[in-house]
């Protein structure tokens, strides 16, 4: 995909700059992810205030991606792995938008995680963050090279991701049981933990079209019944 | 022999064709399907036409022409000695991409095969007529014209009159090349759509250069390239995950 060339040059004058603004967009959401979690550490309510307003940014890119998409499906008819492409990315940016909309999440839960010390289990949320992030950046480094190898890493990393959410969710419980006046904090940590968990699972779903766009082959649901622990999405 | 699929209509198998020097099929092997409608693309020169016009012998025509290996239909050897080319022709029909109407009226057109293959005669003339013209959606429109010169008609009407004078002998196989290739975009959408309807009775093979045609109406299609088969196979899975990398790169327009 990435050194094919088309007769029509137009066509990959197209794809490419669907290719960039994909790209681009996915590491726009990454930054707002980083941004929502160094508002948490920083304990910065201005600065996740600054990361829901950032948002719009994200939405227009998934309309123009969108749009773009339409009009190569309209204009330029195309087949197989061209096929396969638009019908990708007309998936990821769905789940990229979501990333997105998941970091407005995380930054909304701040202002609850700054009234109070923090639980000991926030300490854990940026390191967790930042293996989603790992993920969701090695997903747009197999995109933009067309490597199925480190989208099917991608996927193998997610178990991890929801491991170390029930982890956390266990431990604030059993916090919250024996402090109610923990249980505002204890919430919202575990539902920062939860955006995060969903973060990876939007991460693998791009990881499935990156499979399925360099071979042609549908990856999705294959393990259902051997992850029960992954939400669907 | 090998097994020959219950639903193969025609199969080839090592199938060779020469013009003089020049090796225009190479050892192709292939089933088509029954009532399937089967879309054959390639760019020019690549054996499209010549392997269609392996099922009605149409090639024998040409000189200096060799075919070597096994060609069938229904199982039965079609470059065997003593076939009756005649009636194989009445199986086998062709249609052309330039409609060719005999310079004779609608009605003579419909009944010129049924009429020299001795299948109706009389008033039976009639009925055929009724029947292959309303196959192709030309009977409401020209019952009351049926003694006018084909050559007064459209090219889309012209090319349904052909279709429905191949249909008239009772054909189970239709040979299409580029048969909308001389049409306009409507016309030839209608012209598809026909051919869609005719697939549910005939086996219908057709060369096309138009591979947005072969993706809408075809339920297979085969890649040909310099004379090979380079893939034959559902349709969907030719035009979303093609198995070789020069249909891959023919389907996108791709190269490099």
């Amino acid at each position: 995909m990435t050194t094919r060339r088309h007769i029509n040059a137009q066509f990959d004058v197209e794809l490419r700059s669907l290719k960039d603004q994909i790209s681009a967009m996915g590491s726009l959401v990454d930054r707002h992810v980083g941004e929502a979690v160094a508002a948490l550490i920083e304990r910065d309510r201005e600065r996740a205030r600054r990361v829901i307003e950032a948002d719009r940014a994200v939405n227009q890119s998934e309309l123009a991606i969108d749009e773009q998409c339409i009009r190569v499906l309209a204009l330029q008819q195309p087949a197989a792995s061209d096929l396969r492409f638009i019908a990708a990315a007309l998936k990821m940016v769905t789940d990229l938008e979501r990333i997105g909309d998941l970091a407005v999440n995380m930054a909304e839960r701040v202002p609850a995680l700054c009234e109070e010390p923090a639980l000991r289990a926030v300490e854990e949320l940026p390191q967790m963050a930042a293996a989603a992030q790992t993920m969701l950046r090695d997903v747009l480094e197999a995109f933009v090279n067309g490597d199925p190898v480190k989208a099917e890493a991608v996927l193998a990393a997610d178990p991890a991701i929801d491991a170390w959410s029930v982890r956390i969710f266990d431990e604030v419980q059993s916090v919250m049981g024996r402090d109610p006046s923990s249980v505002p904090r204890g919430l919202a940590t575990i539902f920062f933990a939860k955006h995060i968990e969903r973060m990876a699972d939007h991460t693998t779903n791009v990881a499935e079209m990156v499979i399925y766009l360099v071979r042609g082959q549908d990856v999705r649901h294959a393990k259902a019944s051997s992850s029960p622990q992954r939400s669907p999405t | 022999m090998a097994d020959v699929p219950r639903a193969a209509k025609l199969r080839t198998d090592g199938l060779n064709v020469h013009y003089g020097d020049f090796h225009a099929l190479k050892n192709v092997t292939a089933v088509i399907g029954e009532r399937r409608l089967t879309a054959l693309i390639g760019p020019s020169g690549c054996g499209k036409s010549t392997f269609l016009r392996v099922f009605n012998r149409m090639n024998d025509r040409v000189a200096g022409c060799r075919v070597e290996g096994i060609v069938e239909l229904d199982g039965q050897p079609l470059y065997r000695r003593g076939v009756d080319i005649e009636a194989l022709r009445r199986q086998v029909g062709m249609v052309f991409q330039r409609p060719n109407p005999f310079p004779l009226s609608i009605f003579e057109n419909v009944v010129f095969g049924p009429r020299i293959h001795a299948l109706a005669a009389g008033a039976e003339l009639e009925a055929v007529a009724e029947r292959c013209l309303g196959a192709v959606g030309l009977w409401d429109d020209l019952k009351d014209r049926l003694d006018d010169s084909a050559l007064t008609l459209t090219p889309e009407q012209m090319q349904r009159l052909c279709i429905a004078r191949a249909i008239a002998v009772e054909p189970d196989v239709l040979l299409m090349d580029e048969p909308c290739s001389s049409l306009d975009p409507i016309a030839t959408l209608r012209i598809e759509s026909l051919m869609r309807e005719l697939s549910h009775r005939y086996t219908i093979l057709v060369v096309t250069h138009n591979m947005q045609q072969a993706a809408r109406i075809s339920d297979d299609t085969g890649f040909l390239l310099l004379g090979e088969l380079v893939e034959l196979g559902p349709t969907a899975t030719v035009f979303t995950r093609p198995r070789d990398r020069r249909t891959e790169d023919y389907v996108t327009g791709g190269f490099g």
